[in-house]
């Protein structure tokens, strides 16, 4: 309509798509909707990478399938007859039991050792988790049990601009869940004993020390968090699809989440995440079809990428000055 | 927190005693069999050329490392080796060489992280910040501020201690570990790098700290005028053995210390 044929393929990349979003609000809307959603899942993985990474500088390569154990351990539990609501509480307490073996069986006997050989060990740890899972829940996918959570279902939707939106309240529950477990979170690292005692882990070990610090500690502390956050986010991805291991690849997406927001910082997962989620579900809509659609796969990474180019340290990472 | 069979020191008493201490590294000996004493509220220093075992030994100490051989006593209770968080919990603080601070926390996140021993409520108050966890860290603010005005670095409290200058940064590790009230101070090498000025002030808060609190310090210096302006007793080492032990005049007139510092065939 507005495209002439020598600029064809400039105006379909930058005017239609801006067109057709201000032409039709409410599937606008509707996107954005969706890719806030999907942003604020992201967001919860990235949140369990960031709070190990920030107090032992590893990268937890096990954070995916950590949240598909969780969520399978919850639903096999009630499985067997145990109440939803004490499944929860002894799903909680099997990630507690799994921070202290960590504590003890992977990280205390590889203390001081290069943070690749850490790195490498949370591999280690994934496979396990795999096997271990498969071995006692099986390998079909299951039915995260959001009734019996009383975990809200059902749709509403409004009016809006001469169309309709549609807000699933899973989705609502799912956000409001992981504003406040942020918010928790970042208070709880910003103004606590415990807090302080974490971040100056992650500043000096020897310092750490010498205060009177336990690194076994803070490292249980974290794992447990972690491992409490990824329930969360078992609970949340379950209920939207399925509790099956094909989950664990989430943990890939949280890797250009990460690279936005930055590995230590806890608002950074959050815009980090939220940014990839809203980029990734506007972009397969409205620029998707110029290439045939299929890009919300790989878009997420190209938008970390280009980022890099600006700012290597991630949106609220550190800024890294040597002084030399 | 006081282990049951630990007495209580008066000053004058042997507060910290190394009995026959050997420590070394593969075929290096850092430390060959040392013994000496600290007393209760007294300045001790530790002197030696470079690579004489000062910061191994006070890394013995504080349980950084843990000796092949030998014994620590500390408050009457005898250990083959100290580990770094019983240290601490027994009121053993230390500087670094090198300073060690949380250098992305502030000056005042790094004296309260000084306070973790003594801050006890549990993790689900500290996790809400609530209640007790809320008063207790209002109570122990309250102490901090004590210790910034007394090293008067009350305009850096909010700053990143990685922006600081140096001095100002070996000032805020002092601070942390007063914070910890502890009865034994480590320092290594606190006046290292500093101009007059600055060492003059560190000098100054030593004997404050020592006559102030009365806490027990032992330091190591390579300023001799330093160290004999400060220390009510010296102890020597050189290649990892002890040389001399005394009050700084003795010392300075020990053959076996001249001929360590002006360098004599071993």
């Amino acid at each position: 309509m507005l495209c002439v044929k020598p600029y064809n393929m400039l105006c379909k990349v930058f005017v239609i798509p801006f067109y057709e979003m201000w032409d039709l609000p409410d599937i606008f809307v509707q996107t954005l909707w969706e890719g806030l959603v999907g942003g604020t899942l992201y967001s919860l993985i990235a949140l369990g990478f960031v709070l190990i990474f920030k107090a032992s500088g590893v990268f937890n390569f096990a954070q995916g399938i950590m949240v598909v154990f969780s969520a399978l351990t919850l639903v096999g539990l009630h499985a067997i007859g145990v109440p939803a609501y004490v499944a929860l509480a002894l799903a909680a307490l099997i990630m507690l039991v799994l921070a202290f073996a960590v504590e003890r069986v992977v990280l205390r006997p590889l203390v001081n050792q290069p943070d690749i050989i850490l790195f490498m060990a949370t591999f280690g740890l994934t496979y396990f988790l795999i096997g271990f899972g498969e071995l006692i829940f099986g390998g079909d996918p299951k039915v995260m049990i959001t009734r019996e959570l009383n975990i809200p279902t059902g749709r509403i939707s409004f009016d809006f601009a001469g169309g309709r939106v549609e807000m699933q309240k899973l989705d609502i529950t799912a956000t409001v869940v992981a504003g406040l477990m942020v918010a928790v979170l970042a208070v709880f690292f910003s103004k606590t004993r415990i807090g302080r005692a974490l971040r100056a882990v992650a500043d000096s070990h020897k310092a750490a020390l010498s205060v009177g610090i336990s690194l076994n500690q803070i490292w249980i502390i974290v794992w447990f968090a972690a491992g409490l956050v990824a329930l969360v986010t078992g609970i949340m991805w379950g209920a939207r699809s399925e509790v099956s291991f094909a989950l664990e690849i989430i943990a890939l997406k949280a890797l250009p989440v990460l690279i936005l927001g930055g590995f230590t910082s806890i608002p950074g997962a959050i815009v980090g995440g939220l940014i990839i989620g809203i980029g990734e579900k506007v972009g397969e809509i409205y620029w998707g079809p110029i290439i045939g659609g299929g890009i919300e796969s790989w878009l997420a990474y190209m938008i970390a990428l280009i980022f890099l180019l600006f700012r290597p340290q991630g949106l609220f990472g550190e800024k890294i000055i040597e002084r030399v | 927190m006081r282990a049951p069979d630990e007495t209580v020191i008066k000053a004058g008493q042997t507060l910290l005693s190394v009995e026959n201490v050997s420590l070394s590294f593969g075929g290096v000996k850092a430390i060959r069999n040392v013994s000496f004493d600290i007393k209760k509220g007294e300045i001790r220093a530790i002197i030696g050329p470079n690579g004489a075992g000062k910061t191994s030994m006070l890394n013995v100490i504080n349980g950084f490392y843990h000796p092949q051989e030998g014994e620590i006593t500390f408050k009457g209770v005898k250990r083959k080796k100290m580990r770094p968080h019983d240290a601490a919990t027994g009121g053993i603080a230390r500087t670094f060489q090198n300073v060690a601070l949380f250098k992305s926390m502030t000056t005042l996140d790094n004296i309260m992280a000084g306070r973790t021993l003594k801050m006890n409520k549990n993790f689900f108050w500290q996790l809400l910040r609530y209640g007790p966890a809320e008063q207790e860290e209002i109570q122990h603010r309250r102490k901090v501020e004590e210790i910034i005005d007394f090293l008067e670095i009350q305009h850096i409290r909010r700053v990143p201690v990685g922006r600081l200058p140096y001095g100002l940064q070996k000032r805020v590790e002092l601070g942390r570990a007063l914070a910890m009230e502890p009865e034994l101070l480590l320092l290594d090498e606190p006046m290292a790098g500093m101009n007059l000025e600055e060492k003059e002030d560190m000098c100054r808060y030593v004997i404050d700290v020592n006559n102030h609190y009365g806490t027990t310090i032992a330091l190591i210096e390579h300023d001799m005028g330093v160290v004999m302006d400060l220390a009510n007793r010296v102890v020597v080492l050189d290649y990892g053995q002890k040389i001399a032990d005394g009050t700084p005049d003795e010392v300075k007139a020990d053959k076996a210390v001249i001929d360590a510092y002006l360098g004599v065939a071993h």
